[in-house]
């Protein structure tokens, strides 16, 4: 059986994508409209297939399947499905894109509307609003391709409008940004390239089809160079330190909104790269690298969270902040708990929205301010409450403050690690520490303080603004009290995962006091 | 063999498969036709019958190739008992795939060489042989006069492009080799602007080519003496029987890479390309780019697979040298070029290096492969040179790639088809480039792991400067006497939608070529 679910999700953004590239550069005002309506459908729609998704024990592993061969001689599929942690992904990225749309609606108007570079010369905005389609179709694509090959092109190709995004709309060093991200990029997913090729042909089983390939891969040294082509190319893109440099560059120079689909989305291809490929693909070398990579993690945890705090332009500064979150993500998938992995694909969905949601707001702050740097901001809580309201629930989000969804994950990413791995979960929680000074010493500088001339003129955040930040806060707040359905969807797709890398939870070792009354 | 088997039997004619060379006569019937238009017809209609006889004669050479699709046969039969040509060309997929790839290319050639809207007259100088600078070269340089003597040069090229990778008979490789050469060193002369430069690259090519054609007929020679035959079949049988010295193999197949790898623009014998690419009229550079290079390929893989296909151990070590000194070259060297067509140069070279590394496995998909990637890439260099030709300033093209800044705002048209054309020589999915490295490694992951994994990382190195390119067009501020953007003309339109078209076809549905590539591995020997 062959459902054309998938099929028409990803073909509405590309084809509206086309229609409003073909619009004239007059036509902005229009292609808003129809970017944001068509943007709205799509998130409907993930919506309707997310309520439908079988959660149940004998729900198969992917769902809306369908598959067509598409070059035959090399055993490529044209292969779509969900699994649990595909489909809470596909639904953060379409919960972003509108939001994003929103806070971008007037940033490439007029001259004068320019987040930075006042004097800047004009942009066209439907080009903008056409790219945000064409990269929401590659957002898509990416996840829920089942099939090796096809996930490949969507990997690279996703690169392309995010690449223009960042070089025609970002800020003065654009050019620079734009390059290294694409280059970083490129060279992991040539990497990776080199691993799908000999996936291909070390299993000889002709076929890219994910779940044909799994338990396939030969033991030994094969899969360990393998694992390392797909693994650099996931943790460039994640970014995992020490493969993190070009990320804050990168988001410091998109637009805000490109920044928060960026880094809200496009890095969490990584993780799921990690979650969907490398451990059902290589169990044995994940096994093998997994200490490697959790003391990685843990370390971009520390010195990403201290970069944060020492930064002084905003963009850079939450930028980082994602660097250390990526590692707690890390931590959570390669510690092979239950507990860790929904922990990180929970993760994965609330830094995406909590993210985005702070990208959005510095954005909206920048746009008014004209500048990235803290230093030029004080006082504004006094002018802009609601903003600065904003601003602080994101900030707070981010932070992970017990009754936001963040709390949820990151508890249960050190709680799935430290069954394992205590040490490391010790360390990582001091990060949480970290994440209060940097998100609170970033407000106090902004919102707070003396208010200065220029900041006192700023205008509050008006209905447009609030429209696109509020559902994301809303969602964050809800998921932190009632996180439940999420995790039945994500659960069993963990589930999968762990069997597939032959790993079950550790049993818990019953202390005297604790296991006294059995 | 010797001199008196033919004295004393009776001459019996060798029975040639006419049929089979078919679309070898065409091209060179219209070649000819060419050279009586050029001293018949009337000066004015002259330009228009020279287009129509070329495209017509690359269009029914392409016809009979396609006619010719299931033939597999080598001709000529040996005549009485002197077997010394017998099988020199050999009518099969591999020849036949190639033939119809260079026909293809070329016809796009023609159009661009065809090209009269962009620059008053043609891209052609009118009077080559008009001394750079004089009062009559300043005439005629203002003049609408055109020259069409270009035309059955380029047919004449395309006739010995068309020999040269169904040659199983090294001497005559040679005199293919000659006959595509010869065409394109005048060729390389003819540019209508910036002419000192160009009559420079002539000459250039000229001399390393006659030293590339020296090599090439010195391999010969010892392996002649090793084998006692010119022919491949035979040098490959004599490899297992031989009692010569493998000295002479080897420096005969040494010497014979020499003059192919020279061809083909492959380092170390690369030097001349940028130089070459650079002077020569940009429609010209774009039919060297890629008809030659596609007819190099064909030569060389018919040397290794037919010849020497015994002792691909032997030679193994020296295609890993030379892919990997290539895509060095053109990757890293490419990154401090500052002018387009010097930076197509380079690519070229890279990309060179990407095919050879499918040469290291000796297989079918290897074959259909390289087949696959020649067509890709012959397509996508043609249509880039071609829209070079469209960014022009005062002085004609504007190819310094300071003048390409801010391109986009000017014409995003061009910007755009430009983009793609790079991105899918950078490999990027969705572009027929990605598809055919994506083929190659695959065909050389087994033999040749570490290869692919260098190949994949300079492929990297060279995204640099396609993207740099991008990166100008798009993002950056155009500069104060910035080039204009010609509307090209009917037939370059024709011929830069062409390759755009298949550029991304063949990034999405790939399909049909590679069955079609697939189906044409077959090398007949005699």
């Amino acid at each position: 059986m062959h459902s054309y679910a998938l099929v028409v999700l990803t073909l509405i953004p590309l084809v509206a994508s086309i229609g409003v590239f073909l619009l004239k550069n007059e036509q902005g005002r229009l292609a808003k409209f129809i970017s944001l309506f068509v943007s709205l459908v799509v998130l409907a729609y993930v919506v309707v297939l997310t309520v439908r998704f079988d959660t149940g024990a004998t729900a198969p592993r992917f769902q809306y399947q369908g598959s067509w061969t598409w070059i035959k001689g090399f055993g490529v599929h044209f292969a779509l499905g969900v699994d649990g942690i595909a489909l809470v992904l596909v639904l953060m990225a379409v919960v972003l894109v509108p939001a994003v749309m929103l806070a971008s609606w007037t940033s490439f108007d007029s001259r004068s509307g320019a987040e930075e570079e006042p004097t800047g010369r004009r942009r066209s905005v439907k080009n903008f609003f056409a790219l945000m389609l064409l990269l929401e179709f590659f957002m898509i694509g990416v996840f829920v391709a089942t099939d090796v090959f096809l996930f490949y092109v969507f990997f690279e190709a996703m690169l392309v409008p995010m690449y223009f995004i960042i070089g025609s709309f970002g800020g003065p060093r654009r050019q620079y940004a734009a390059m290294k991200f694409f280059l970083y990029s490129l060279v992991g997913g040539l990497l990776m390239l080199a691993s799908v090729i000999g996936l291909y042909i070390t299993t000889g089983s002709q076929t890219f089809a994910i779940s044909d390939l799994i338990g396939k891969v030969p033991e030994g040294a094969t899969q360990k160079w393998l694992f390392l082509g797909f693994f650099i190319a996931f943790a460039i893109k994640a970014p995992l330190v020490p493969f993190h440099t070009w990320l804050p560059d990168a988001g410091a120079e998109a637009p805000a909104g490109g920044a928060a689909l960026l880094v809200g989305v496009l890095d969490k291809v990584g993780t799921f790269g990690f979650l969907r490929y490398c451990l059902p693909l290589f169990p044995q070398a994940s096994t093998y690298f997994a200490p490697f990579i959790l003391i990685l993690s843990v370390i971009g945890i520390l010195y990403a969270a201290f970069l944060a705090i020492g930064q002084r332009d905003m963009k850079r500064l939450v930028a980082y902040t994602s660097v250390a979150h990526f590692g707690f993500i890390g931590l959570g998938i390669f510690a092979f708990t239950t507990q860790g992995g929904t922990g990180a694909v929970l993760y994965m969905v609330n830094h995406g929205l909590s993210t985005g949601a702070l990208f959005i707001v510095v954005g909206l702050l920048i746009a008014r301010g004209k500048s990235r740097n803290v230093n030029d901001y004080g006082g504004a809580a006094k002018v802009t409450p609601i903003l600065a309201g904003l601003f602080l629930l994101a900030g707070l989000s981010a932070l992970a403050l017990p009754g936001m969804s963040t709390f949820v994950s990151e508890f249960l990413v050190l709680v799935g690690t430290f069954t394992r791995h205590k040490g490391l979960a010790i360390l990582a929680t001091t990060g949480i520490v970290l994440a209060a000074i940097y998100v609170l010493y970033l407000y106090q500088r902004t919102f707070q303080g003396k208010l200065t001339e220029k900041v006192a003129k700023f205008r509050d955040a008006n209905p447009r603004e609030i429209l696109a930040v509020a559902p994301l806060i809303a969602i964050i707040v809800f998921l932190g009290v009632y996180p439940k359905p999420l995790l039945d969807v994500i659960n069993p797709a963990v589930r999968y995962t762990l069997h597939d890398v032959h790993q079950t939870d550790p049993a818990p070792k019953l202390g005297p006091l604790a296991g006294g009354n059995k | 063999m010797s001199a008196g088997t033919l004295a004393a039997s009776t001459i019996t004619t060798p029975s040639v498969a006419y049929h089979g060379l078919m679309p070898i006569f065409i091209v060179l019937g219209a070649a000819l036709l060419g050279v009586l238009v050029e001293a018949v017809v009337p000066r004015r209609e002259r330009f228009n019958t020279q287009v129509a006889v070329t495209i017509l004669g690359l269009a029914g050479a392409l016809v009979t190739v396609v006619l010719l699709r299931h033939t597999r046969l080598a001709t000529p039969s040996p005549a009485g008992n002197d077997p010394s040509f017998a099988g020199s060309i050999a009518v099969d997929g591999v020849g036949l795939f190639l033939q119809g790839t260079i026909l293809v290319l070329a016809v796009m050639a023609t159009l661009l060489v065809a090209e009269r809207t962009v620059d008053a007259g043609s891209p052609i100088v009118a009077s080559a042989a008009v001394v750079v600078g004089s009062p009559t070269d300043r005439a005629l340089a203002r003049s609408k006069r055109v020259q069409t003597e270009v035309f059955p040069l380029l047919l004449f090229a395309v006739a010995g492009m068309m020999i040269f990778p169904v040659a199983n008979n090294l001497l005559l490789m040679f005199v293919a080799l000659e006959v595509l050469s010869l065409p394109l060193y005048l060729m390389a002369g003819m540019s209508r602007r910036k002419r000192l430069l160009s009559q420079e690259a002539s000459l250039k090519y000229f001399l390393l080519g006659a030293f590339g054609s020296a090599f090439f007929l010195y391999g010969l020679a010892l392996l002649y003496g090793y084998a006692n035959s010119v022919d491949l079949a035979q040098i490959f049988a004599a490899q297992k029987s031989s009692g010569q010295s493998d000295v002479l193999l080897y420096l005969g197949l040494g010497l014979l890479l020499v003059g192919l790898l020279f061809k083909a623009s492959l380092a170390p014998f690369h030097s001349w390309t940028p130089d070459v690419y650079t002077g020569s009229p940009t429609p010209v550079a774009a039919f060297m780019a890629s008809c030659t290079k596609v007819a190099a390929f064909g030569a060389l893989l018919r040397v290794l697979y037919v010849g020497f296909a015994g002792t691909a151990t032997d030679w193994r070590p020296i295609i890993w040298a030379v892919a990997i000194a290539s895509m060095v070259v053109g990757a890293v060297f490419g990154i401090t070029q500052t002018d387009v067509k010097r930076v197509l140069a380079y690519s070229s070279i890279a990309h060179a290096g990407f095919i050879l590394v499918a040469f290291v496995a000796v297989s079918k998909v290897s074959v259909s492969s390289v087949l696959f990637y020649l067509l890709t890439y012959g397509v996508t260099t043609l249509a880039a040179f071609g829209l070079v030709t469209l960014v022009r300033d005062a002085d004609g093209e504007a190819t310094h790639l300071s003048q390409w800044s801010g391109l986009a705002r000017k014409s995003p048209v061009l910007a755009a088809t430009m983009t793609i054309l790079l991105l899918s020589m950078a490999g990027i999915p969705l572009t027929s480039g990605f598809i055919a490295k994506f083929y190659v490694f695959s065909a050389a992951w087994h033999t040749a792991g570490p290869l692919v994994v260098i190949a994949l990382i300079l492929s990297a190195v060279a995204a640099f400067y396609y993207l740099r390119i991008v990166v100008l067009m798009f993002f950056a501020e155009p500069p104060e006497n910035a080039p204009t953007v010609s509307i090209p003309g009917a037939t370059s339109t024709i011929a830069l939608t062409l390759g755009v078209v298949v550029t991304v076809a063949l990034g999405v549905f790939p399909q049909p070529v590679v069955d079609l590539a697939t189906k044409a591995v077959s090398l007949v020997a005699r």
